[in-house]
This record gives structure tokens, sequence and C-alpha cells, in this order.
């Protein structure tokens, strides 16, 4: 039986990249940094996926997405895994990923602010607050307000610019 | 076109080359311990799934729509945690049950949540303070888990941690802002305390299982939990100025009963009535 050639990974990544988040359009799958691996193993491919969180509706529809990209491209000995671990992190967004959101209108994560849980000892500095400043992704203000630690979606958190007046959804980081 | 299955297979060989010496893998788990750790699994998955369900028969009656949105996303990540568990818990179990068969087809004595989760939401008060006493244990059992000798335990935690981080971080700030309030969200908040601090002492109540799996390092003894959730616990309720229910009755710990060991209260048969129809009126059903 004649294989196929094998395209190369680099090249695999390549449509990957343009493959859509369902959720987010105007950023990919690989910008969003849940592709973790592309390799054959003899004539089948084997591409990685993690999470971005635990139950995220868009995850079947991503795996979907993927395989239907890479049968467009004719290969059709395929196989998704799963991968939990490490687990996801939004300082894996792309920087374009980030500049993307950013013109949509959603704030890109602030790397290094992920919620720890541990409030021991800074409870009185944590109710109605947001430590962080978020720019307005309209205005460029940073006269912001959190509304609510979950946005339209669990990714994301609601905020609201006291310059423009406009509400905004900011890609919380975690 | 044939969608391909959502793979369930953790990078086995991988993880355990990180984890300590002597750990089990999927393979290679000393079989008294399967026991064990499916109850486990049951527990902490069922505890996700009851409490995910409950949070989530507020969608589309919450008092404000960014709150309504908020119980929502966070019955989203409960549930996809307690995908997670079960499922981990039919594979040790190695008998063909997956995660949906397990939170589909048990009945009430069958489940091994927690009393507190399955208790009604009363009003939006009293379901963020269940939320609040619930996440601030939460947080220190994934913590642990961590640590777990299994690597799969370990996976799923570090996974659930990071989203569990932010429920807690919500569900304080809201008991604190509806503590120190109007009268009226203050007395309500102190009703919902009373009322839910005698289901507390469950979570933190070892048993043989417990001390089976803490003495093989795959979790924690429960109790071992206490001093950071007391601590949690006495801190939001002075900033909230809600006054601390001191040493109360207990349920769920003396004798037989407790959710841990299937005996639950009366609500849990109405949440299964709800959640279960589906796969019971058409079994295998999917869409
Ligand atoms: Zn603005």
């Amino acid at each position: 039986m004649d294989h196929a050639p094998r395209p190369d990974p680099a090249e695999i990544w390549g449509w990957l990249s343009e493959v859509p988040d369902p959720e987010i359009p105007v950023i990919s799958l690989t910008d969003l940094g849940i592709i973790r691996g592309v390799e054959w193993q003899d004539d089948t491919l084997v591409v990685t996926v993690t999470p971005t969180y635990s139950g995220c509706p868009a995850t079947s529809i991503i795996n979907l997405d993927i395989e239907r990209a890479l049968r467009e491209r004719g290969i059709d000995r395929l196989r998704l895994e799963r991968r939990l671990s490490p687990p996801w992190t939004t300082d894996w967004l792309t920087e374009s990923g980030r500049e993307k959101l950013r013109a949509y209108g959603i704030a890109p994560p602030i790397d290094g602010t992920a919620a720890d849980g541990r409030l021991a000892g800074r409870v009185s500095r944590l109710a109605g607050t947001s430590n962080l400043v978020i720019a307005c992704p309209r205005c460029g203000s940073t006269k912001t307000e959190k509304v609510s630690q979950f946005g339209s979606t669990p990714c994301k958190a609601s905020y609201r610019c006291t310059d423009c007046l406009e509400p905004f959804d900011y890609f919380k980081c975690i | 076109m044939p969608s391909l299955p959502d793979v369930m297979t953790p990078d086995v060989e991988r993880l355990a080359a990180q984890a300590p010496r002597g750990a089990p893998t999927a393979s290679h788990i000393d079989p008294h311990l399967a026991g064990p750790l499916v109850e486990f699994l049951m527990r902490t998955g069922d505890n996700a799934l009851i409490l995910g369900h409950r949070v989530s028969q507020w969608c589309g009656h919450s008092p404000a729509l960014e709150e309504d949105i908020a119980l929502a996303n966070q019955a989203l990540d409960l549930v996809g945690q307690c995908q997670l568990w079960l499922g981990l818990a039919g594979e040790v179990e190695g008998r063909g049950r997956s995660a949906d068969h397990l939170a589909y087809r048990r009945d009430a004595a069958a489940f091994r949540n927690v009393l507190l989760v399955e208790l009604p939401n009363g009003d939006f008060g009293q379901t963020l303070m269940r939320q609040f006493l619930f996440d601030a244990f939460h947080i220190e059992l994934l913590r642990a888990l961590t640590r777990s000798a299994d690597p799969r335990v370990a996976e799923i935690a570090a996974k659930a941690q990071k989203e569990v981080a932010y429920h807690l971080e919500r569900s304080a700030d809201l008991v604190i802002r509806l503590g120190d309030g109007t009268d009226e969200s203050r007395a309500r908040m102190q009703a919902a305390l009373t009322y839910l601090f005698p289901y507390t002492g469950e979570m933190m109540h070892d048993d043989a299982v417990d001390r089976a799996l803490a003495d093989a390092g795959i979790a924690p003894l429960p109790s071992s939990l206490r001093a950071d959730w007391d601590r949690t616990v006495r801190e939001v309720l002075a900033e909230a100025t809600l006054t601390h229910p001191g040493q109360t009755y207990q349920h769920g710990i003396a004798g037989q009963g407790g959710g841990k060991r299937g005996v639950h209260t009366e609500h849990l048969g109405f949440i299964l009535a709800e959640m279960q129809f589906l796969q019971r009126a058409y079994p295998d059903a999917t869409w």
C-alpha cells in the first residue's frame, strides 16, 4: 500500500494556526496555546490538545475543527489526545493573540496575576475591589472597574470603563 | 464525518517520571488501594457534580445578569471537574463505567458527596454562603492533592485548583459585601451561616477510606485541612461582620450517617430525579 508523503509538523502547525477558536474567532487555536504537540507516530498524526477550563464547552467543537482542518489537507490517519498536565495557563497566549484580543475589544490577561485562593491575611482588601489595573480596550483609559469575576465565558471577567462608559471583557489570568 | 472520541488517556509514563518515587502508575496500583481510591474519587467527583448542578439551578433566576452568568460559569467548571474525577473513578474501578454512567445511572445511596452540597439553594445569600464554606475547603483539598503520589490525581487537582481559586475569591468577596451590607442582607447571611455551619464538619472528618489513602500518600487526611479552612472562614466572617457559630452539632459524622457513606438528606433524591431523567427514560440517548 502506498503512503502519501507525510507533511512536516512545522507545516501542520501552520495549518492549525489558521483554525479559529470557536468562542473568540479572532484568535486561533495556536494563539490560544492549547495545541501541545504535533507528531507523526508511524503513519498516524497525533495532535495533543489541552483544555482551557475543565468544563469548557468548546472542547469538543475544537476537536472537531482540528479534525476537519487536517482532513481537508489530506491527513486521514489522525488521533487527538488530551493532555491535562501541565495545566493550561494564559501565559501561553501568543503576543499576536493578545494584540488580536485587544483589537477585538477584549483586554488581554496580565501575566502573573492568577488567583491563588490564598485569602488569609488579605481579606480586608478583597471585597468589591480589583487589585488589577486593566486598560479599557476601547479608549485605553485605566479608569476601569470590575463588575464580576466571571464574564461571558469562564475565561473572562466583566469590567466597565468609567471614562468611555463601555463594558468590556477581561481575559483573566489563570 | 465521524467525530473522534474525546481521548481520556493521560500521559501516564511522563507523569509517573515526574512523580515521587514509588508512586503508582495506571496499571500498577496496589489492589488493596483501588477500592478506597475509587471511593475517594467518587466523593470528590460527586461533590463537584452535585454542587455544580445546584448552582446551575440559578441559571435564568439570579438577582442580576452578572451573577447569573457567574453562577452558570462556576457550575460549568464544577461539572467539568466532575467529569475528570468520575472518569478516573471509572478507569480505576475497571468495570467499564464512564463518567456519564456514574453520574446518570447511580441511585442516591451510591452517591458519595457531602450533605452540604446537596442542601437547597435557599436565597441568593444562602447559595453564596454554602459556596464559600465549600470553596474554602475545596481549595485546600486540591492544593494538597497536587502533591498526590498518584500522578493522575495530581494532574486533575492542578487543573481544578486554578479554577477553584477564582471560585473562592468570588464567594468570599460576596459573603463580605452581603454580610457587611444592609440590615436585610446581613440578617440573611447570618441565618444562612447558622443553617449551613452544622454541615461543614463532614468535609473534614476522617474515615477508613481517608486513612488508607493518606497512608499511601494519595490524598491528605481531611482533618489536616481544618486549620487552613478555619483560618480562611474566621477571617472572612470577621470582615463580613458575621458571628461565627462556634462549636455546633455537626451532621453526617456520628453513627452510620453522612453523605460520604451514601446516607443522604431527602434533597438528593429530588436532584437526581431532575438530573438523571433523560438517561433513565431513554437509556444511552446521545445527541
Ligand atoms: Zn474606555
